[in-house]
C-alpha cells in the first residue's frame, strides 16, 4: 500500500489537483489540532454552565461553534444527554460518520464490522468489551448516523467532582465516554 | 437492464463479526500511508470533481469491502473514483507518474486554505419548499425491500414501524446526489424504533426489551403507519 499511495501522490501532484502541503497540513490539523479534547471542553462546560448544557440541548450545532469547534463532519450537531435511565450509544453502521470537529478521526474499531454490525442489536454485549456494565433497568438508546446530523454524548458527571474546575472535569472525560462506549474517569482521590 | 445495486457496507444487525477490539485514544493510524490516503481522498473530495454520497456510493460497493481495512477502501474507492471520471487513468496509478492528460477540476486544496475549508464544512441543510409531511410523535413505516441505488437507509429498520422524535429541517436528499440527480433537499427525520420492533427472536429479548434505536431518515423513506 505504501508504495501504491506514494504513487498516486506522485501523479495527482503532477497533475496539479493536489497541494502536498496540503495534505501535510490536513493530517497535522487531525493529528494535533482536532481530537477528542475538544469534545471534552464542551462536556466540562455543560457540566459546569447550566446555560451553556441548556444552549447545547437546543442548539448544539451553535454552542459548540461558540467554543472555537465547527465545520467538517460536524456541520449539523446534535448532543444527547446521559441519565440514570438511558445510556446513549453513537455508531454509523453504514459507514464511519462521526463528529470530527469534537471527537477527530474515528478509531478503527468504530469504523469495523463487529462494532457495526452489533451496536444496534446487542448494545450490551458491546458495552461489555469495553468494560461498561450498565444498571439492569437502564434503558440504552442506539444514535445511528445514517444522514449528516452527527451526535456527541454529554456523559453524566461523575460523582465526586464538586470541587473541581473545568479543566480538570475536562481530563476525566474520555474519548469513549463521548461515543458511549465508555464513561467518565472516576476523579484522582485527592479532589473526594 | 439493471444490475441489482450491491452494497457491502450495510452491517447492522448482522451476525457473526466478531468481538470488538478497543483503541486507546491517541492511537489514529496503523501505517504511514494511512495518514497520506486519508489526506489525498479530502484534497480530491475539495476538488469538486465528486460529492460525498458518490464517494460512498463507490466504497460500499468495492467489491473486496469486507477484505479491506477502512484506509484501504477509502485509497481503493479514490483509485476507482480517480478512474471514473478520468482524472487518473489506472496505468497512471500504476507507474507512479502523469502518461496522459489531464482533465481540469474546479479547484485545487492550497494548504493556506485547509483551515478555513475544514471550518466551514459542508453544510446540507437547505431552504424548505414544502411543508414536511409528518409531525414529532407520528407513527410510521420505514419503506421495505431492495433499493437499487445509494441509499442511506439501512436494511435492519426496512419495513419496521417507528415514530417520529425530530424533525431536521430539508437536507441534500443523499440517494439523489450520489446518482448526479442534484441535491433534491427533503425533509429529514429522526425516526425511533423499539428493540422489540426491530429485533423480535427469542434470542435477542433480552436485549431488545430495553433498547430503543434511531435513524436519521428523508421524507421519501417513510410511510404513514
Amino acid at each position: 500500500m505504501e508504495l501504491r499511495v506514494r504513487a498516486l501522490e506522485t501523479v495527482l501532484t503532477q497533475k496539479g489537483y493536489i497541494d502536498p502541503e496540503a495534505l501535510d497540513v490536513l493530517i497535522d490539523t487531525y493529528q494535533t489540532r482536532i481530537g477528542p479534547r475538544n469534545g471534552a471542553r464542551v462536556v466540562a462546560r455543560a457540566w459546569t454552565d447550566r446555560t451553556y448544557r441548556e444552549w447545547l440541548r437546543r442548539d448544539a450545532t451553535a454552542a459548540i461553534a461558540s467554543l472555537g469547534y465547527s465545520g467538517r463532519q460536524g456541520e449539523h450537531m446534535v448532543v444527547v444527554e446521559n441519565t440514570p435511565t438511558q445510556h446513549n450509544l453513537v455508531v454509523c453502521t453504514l459507514c464511519s460518520c462521526y463528529p470530527w470537529p469534537v471527537l477527530g478521526l474515528p478509531p478503527t474499531w468504530y469504523k469495523s464490522a463487529p462494532y457495526r454490525s452489533r451496536a444496534v442489536r446487542e448494545p450490551r454485549g458491546v458495552l461489555a468489551e469495553f468494560g461498561v456494565r450498565l444498571a439492569a433497568d437502564t434503558e440504552v438508546r442506539v444514535w445511528d448516523s445514517t444522514a449528516e446530523v452527527r451526535y456527541l454524548v454529554l456523559p453524566m458527571r461523575p460523582p465526586g467532582t464538586e470541587g473541581l474546575d473545568e479543566d480538570a472535569l475536562a481530563a476525566l472525560v474520555t474519548r469513549d465516554s463521548m461515543i458511549g462506549t465508555g464513561l467518565p474517569l472516576a476523579p484522582p482521590a485527592r479532589a473526594r | 437492464m439493471n444490475r441489482r445495486y450491491a452494497t457491502h457496507a450495510d452491517l447492522g444487525g448482522q451476525r457473526g463479526h466478531g468481538r470488538i477490539t478497543p483503541e486507546p485514544e491517541g492511537e489514529l493510524f496503523h501505517a504511514p500511508w494511512e495518514p497520506r490516503a486519508l489526506a489525498l481522498t479530502l484534497a480530491m473530495g475539495a476538488t469538486g470533481s465528486w460529492n460525498i454520497d458518490m464517494s460512498r456510493a463507490a466504497r460500499e460497493t468495492l467489491p473486496g469491502y469486507a477484505r479491506c481495512s477502512y484506509y484501504e477502501i477509502w485509497f481503493e474507492a479514490l483509485c476507482r473514483l480517480l478512474a471514473e471520471h478520468r482524472l487518473v487513468w489506472p496505468d497512471e496509478a500504476a507507474a507512479g507518474r502523469a502518461l496522459h492528460g489531464s482533465p481540469a477540476v474546479a479547484r485545487t486544496l492550497r494548504a493556506a486554505d485547509v483551515p478555513a475549508v475544514l471550518a466551514m464544512g459542508s453544510p446540507t441543510a437547505r431552504p424548505a419548499a414544502t411543508p414536511a409531511r409528518f409531525a414529532i410523535g407520528q407513527a410510521v413505516r420505514m419503506h421495505g425491500g431492495d433499493v437499487p441505488h445509494h441509499t442511506r437507509l439501512p436494511r435492519y429498520v426496512r419495513g419496521k414501524r417507528g415514530v417520529v422524535e425530530h424533525v431536521h429541517g430539508t437536507h441534500v436528499f443523499a440517494d439523489a446526489h450520489a446518482l448526479g440527480r442534484g441535491e433534491d433537499p427533503r425533509w429529514l427525520y429522526t425516526v425511533v424504533f423499539r428493540g422489540s420492533e426491530l429485533w423480535p427472536g427469542p434470542a435477542d429479548a433480552g436485549e431488545a426489551a430495553a433498547l430503543a434505536v434511531s435513524v436519521d431518515a428523508w421524507e421519501p423513506y417513510l410511510e404513514p403507519a
